[in-house]
């Protein structure tokens, strides 16, 4: 039993904006105050315990944090810890009382990756590129992660499989073959990346737009998508498609994506750190800012939602199934760089960079992020990431919302950047300031809707009491980098910004409809194609426990 | 009796998944698939140990709290082995290890380390085995003899596999093999480089400049003819899919890291032309494994130390033969490995010096000389978990027989119990 009392509560979901609320926790749940008060008083008389009271008054009470595209488990992050041991000893994280330590900065250990994201209020994170061949690799490390639910996007983009079942026109077989991909690997939702660039990729090809040739095949990206989207229709599951788009990074890329959205048309999508796609052509320069035309699109055609991926000044690590663009990073940075290509399914590239305000590129890339901020006009459809540790780590987020909240202070930011970059910019003629409200949205209740997460993001009864409260201030950054307390599943995790008991939270996996199994066709290909056996290909459900099953669409 | 089919063989880091195995009154009975080495482990298990302290049979619990006792005491305990043992076990490892303040290094410090570390330095271009049975059709082994050591990889994977871009086996691919004598890998390919020991750096080197047109001048390069590299470079560099696998002989020869970058740096230049993956040809079943566990546990793949409380990285400092040689560490937990059988003589004898704890199913040359040995069930045997293939592929491994005794990590998480009790107490 906990009663937080008297915060000025943000729960956009709720329709909720800074009023005064009580709020009853019960069993790992949100509940309503007679109910609260029932069990309460049932429970202490029973047990002579009385419901921990939290003074919260003159906080800021919001539902957890929820991070819809974070790299935060799997082999392809591991990679990143590998390539970064300069970096990890500048940021070592003693063990204190039973809480394990780690290292942290740009690509943290497990422990620690759980341990910060609920030090900034964060409860649930879904991990944005599982390949289904190493799902168990993900798995594993999401298992060390504490304080947070946690699921797994599935890539589904370059699978032999899928490609061939769309060249067959199978529509059926491959509802079959995504239902058991999810159902066999403990995925969430499926993500595309660089549809067809990755199969091109194996002669160290590419694709370079949604009209290509994909080696082998007789369909381009664009049917690729296409079939994806129906297929996530089809089957309702909980997350629309969620794609990283052909050309990212290249000044073509604004045009793509435009090109990508259209052919949704109307159909649910969901387009993936934004920013690094939000580029077009300019003379002279690398690229220039695309975001006005495609937050125009955006904000005229409700079935897209969007996460910027912002970019953050300082080192990162770049890290993505797009191994084509990656190779193209290792050509600029001449530095680290790692390539997996996962038989029959998937690649996978890594590569370590750092932004630099002082150049054009670096801030206007910077620059590209807030503007989409600011022109995206409906918060529920454009959330907060930093495409971790891509764009920057998840860390920073703080102080994004502090640039979003505060115009002058992100002013006098934007003047110590690159001049010519932010010459050419519409930054400084974009005056929107985020209000809390909007805030909420974009960390918690927009992300969590979007996912299908039905007990997340909000604070009505029944919803998981996944919960931050956070000491109001004028500097945003400090106020989100240091809430005062954060609940996960009813229990106080953290007090005055850092955590005093490691929980773990449970695995998220949609309730996937019954489909045709797969075996009779599949089994005989598998045998020839890959090299380990069908059976073992396969997770054992209980693998996954504890887990919560949500709801389709 | 009972049929076990797809069964992981965990004894080589090749971990075949297509064994079928038999079970008839808790024993395996028969096996089909698998290689001498894994039939060897399989159809004959570790004979019926006992925990013993000090050479005296005891019960479990005594000698976990015996264990407990001699770690929680010591100045600078250090951890070792894992790469035979589950992904479980080895975090479990992990955890004791942060709970004791100790150091934990795996086998990988005393085979594929420098790969590691050049892989730290430079990243590596890689792909699963699979990609190499279905597309690779130039394949490079270097310093390593997959024919005795990883019995089954030519046919399951690199050289005789037939894929899906290599129908016809052998037929659609060169081999190439690097070594400073004939093995019987040698014996199998297309062209053979035999360097002098040592010289693999500048063999390497060469082989560079020649795939990149640069002339070069001189005869021979550590023992190499010239025309032979430049034959080699122009397979190289004719591949649609090649695959550079190496072993030992690259780590552990004169130049160690550096050895290994130079060959990434081959296959980085080569991905110019063309698609070219380096894989280290892993000895232990999952040592691979142990690597990825200490990499998101601790931020470092082994050679990590936890005396402040969060983990250092430092291979030669805390590396176990180096602690042990420097007469460092005063207590040892070994775990799945045989370090006094296989270390270098200064870290074999302190080994010999030191209160050693032993969790391994077999009674090893190391168990032989610890104060306290604890039999643990066989991982794939006789205990479930996870094991990671070479190339990174996580597989299951399966409780086929039941064990009197429990898994590395249970035990292992009593040991944790029991230090934390010492603490506390
Ligand atoms: S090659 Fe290795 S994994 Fe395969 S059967 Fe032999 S020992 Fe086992
Ligand atoms: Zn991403």
């Amino acid at each position: 039993m906990l009663h937080i009392v008297g915060g000025n509560v943000y729960d956009p979901a709720n329709g909720v904006n800074g009023e005064v609320r009580d709020i009853y926790v019960s069993g790992g749940k949100i509940c309503d105050g007679e109910c609260a008060l029932g069990v309460g008083a049932g429970v202490g008389a029973g047990t002579g315990q009385r419901a921990e009271a939290i003074d919260a008054r003159g906080m800021v009470v919001m539902a957890g944090g929820v991070d819809l595209h974070s790299h935060i488990a799997g082999p392809k992050i591991n990679v990143g810890r590998t390539l970064c041991p300069g970096d990890h000893r500048m940021d070592p994280v003693p063990r204190s009382g039973s809480m394990r330590g780690g290292v942290g900065h740009i690509v943290p250990s497990t422990f620690v990756i759980g341990r910060r994201y609920a030090e900034m209020g964060y409860t649930t994170v879904m991990e944005a590129a599982g390949p289904p061949m190493e799902a168990r690799h993900v798995h594993e490390e999401l298992d060390d992660i504490p304080m947070l639910d946690t699921g797994m996007l599935l890539l589904m983009g370059n699978n032999h499989f899928v490609l061939s079942l769309i060249d067959a026109g199978d529509r059926e077989r491959l509802a079959d073959y995504v239902v058991f991909l999810l159902g066999s690997t403990g995925g969430y939702g499926i993500k595309a990346v660089n549809p067809g660039g990755g199969v091109n990729w194996r002669r160290r090809g590419n694709v370079g737009g949604l009209d290509d040739e994909i080696d082998g095949h007789q369909i381009t990206p664009r049917h690729i998508i296409d079939a994806l989207i129906d297929v996530n229709e089809e089957l309702r599951l909980p997350h629309p498609l969620h794609l990283h788009c052909n050309n990212l990074g290249q000044p073509t890329s604004a045009q793509t994506t435009l090109e990508t959205m259209r052919l949704a048309d109307g159909r649910p999508l969901h387009i993936t750190h934004l920013q690094f796609n939000a580029y077009g052509p300019k003379k002279g320069a690398p690229f220039a800012s695309g975001a006005q035309a495609l937050a125009d699109y955006v904000n005229t055609h409700p079935n897209i939602s969007v996460d910027v991926g912002q970019v953050v000044f300082g080192p990162a690590v770049t890290m993505t199934g797009d191994a084509p663009f990656q190779h193209s990073m290792l050509k600029l940075t001449r530095d680290r760089w790692t390539n997996k290509e996962i038989e029959m399914e998937t690649q996978s590239g890594v590569v370590p960079i750092a932004y630099s305000k002082n150049t054009y590129a670096g801030a206007t890339q910077w620059l590209i992020g807030l503007e989409l901020f600011l022109l995206l006009e409906d918060p529920w459809r454009a959330y907060l990431t930093t495409d971790s540790p891509n764009g920057g780590p998840f860390t920073a987020y703080p102080w994004v919302i502090r640039l979003l909240m505060d115009r002058s202070y992100r002013e006098e930011v934007a003047k110590t950047v690159n001049k010519k970059a932010l010459e050419a910019s519409c930054l400084l003629e974009l005056t929107r300031e985020y209000t809390l409200r909007e805030i909420a949205i974009i960390t918690r209740a927009g992300p969590a809707a979007r996912l299908g997460l039905r007990n997340k993001g909000h604070l009505g009864a029944g919803a998981d009491a996944d919960i931050a409260v956070y000491d109001p201030c004028s500097d945003r950054e400090a106020m989100f980098s240091r809430p005062r307390y954060v609940i996960k599943g009813g229990q106080v995790v953290v007090r005055d910004g850092q955590a005093i008991q490691e929980c773990f939270g449970r695995r998220l996996l949609p309730d996937l409809p019954a489909r045709d199994d797969v075996a009779s066709w599949l089994a005989p290909q598998f045998a020839q194609l890959y090299t380990i056996s069908f059976d073992n290909y396969r997770i054992d459900r209980e693998r996954f426990e504890p887990c919560e099953v949500v709801p389709c669409r | 009796m009972a049929a076990y089919e797809g069964v992981v063989c965990s004894f080589c880091g090749s971990l075949c998944d297509d064994i079928t195995v038999q079970v008839e009154n808790n024993a395996i009975v028969s096996m089909t698939g698998g290689c001498a080495i894994g039939r060897n482990r399989f159809m004959s298990p570790p004979e019926a140990n006992v925990p013993l302290v000090r050479g005296c049979e005891t019960s479990l619990q005594e000698a976990v709290d015996a264990a407990a006792r001699i770690l929680s005491s010591a100045r600078y305990p250090l951890v070792y082995g894992l790469s035979s043992t589950t992904t479980e076990a080895q975090a479990a490892a992990v955890r004791l290890a942060e709970t004791l303040g100790a150091s934990i290094d795996s086998t990988s410090s005393v085979c594929h380390g420098p790969g590691t570390v050049a892989r730290q330095m430079l990243g590596i271009p890689t792909c699963t085995l699979g990609e190499v049975r279905n597309r690779a059709d130039v394949v490079l082994f270097w310093g390593c003899n997959p024919v005795e050591a990883h019995p089954r990889h030519f046919s399951r994977y690199s050289v005789q596999a037939r894929g899906w871009k290599t129908p016809d086996g052998r037929r659609n691919r060169t081999v190439i093999a690097v070594d400073v004598r004939k093995t019987l890998t040698a014996k199998t390919a297309d062209i053979f480089l035999q360097v002098e020991p040592n010289s693999d750096f500048e063999v390497l080197t060469a082989l560079r400049a020649l795939t990149n047109g640069a002339s070069l001048e001189g005869d021979t390069f550590g023992g190499v003819p010239r025309s032979q590299l430049a034959q080699a470079a122009e397979a190289l560099r004719g591949a649609k899919y090649g695959v550079i696998l190496f072993g030992m002989g690259l780590t552990m020869s004169s130049g160690c890291q550096h050895n290994v970058y130079q060959a990434l740096m081959l296959a980085r230049d080569l991905n110019d032309y063309t698609a070219f993956a380096v894989i280290p040809m892993r000895g232990h079943g999952n040592v691979a494994g142990a690597e990825a566990v200490m990499t998101w546990l601790t931020g470092y793949p082994f050679a990590v130390n936890f005396s402040r409380g969060y983990p250092r990285y430092s291979p030669g400092e805390f590396s176990a033969v180096d602690l042990l040689a420097r007469g460092e560490a005063d207590a040892a937990l070994v775990v799945a490995s045989d370090p006094a059988a296989t270390f270098p003589a200064v870290a074999a004898a302190r080994l010999r010096q030191i209160p050693m704890v032993v969790v391994d199913p077999q009674f090893s040359t190391t168990a032989q000389v610890a104060q306290v040995y604890i039999p643990s069930a066989t991982a794939g045997i006789a205990a479930g978990g996870t094991a990671y293939r070479m190339d990174g592929v996580p597989l299951p491994l399966r409780r086929l027989v039941d064990s009197e005794y429990p898994s590395d990590q249970r035990i292992l998480n009593l040991i944790e119990q029991g230090v934390r009790e010492c603490f506390t107490s």
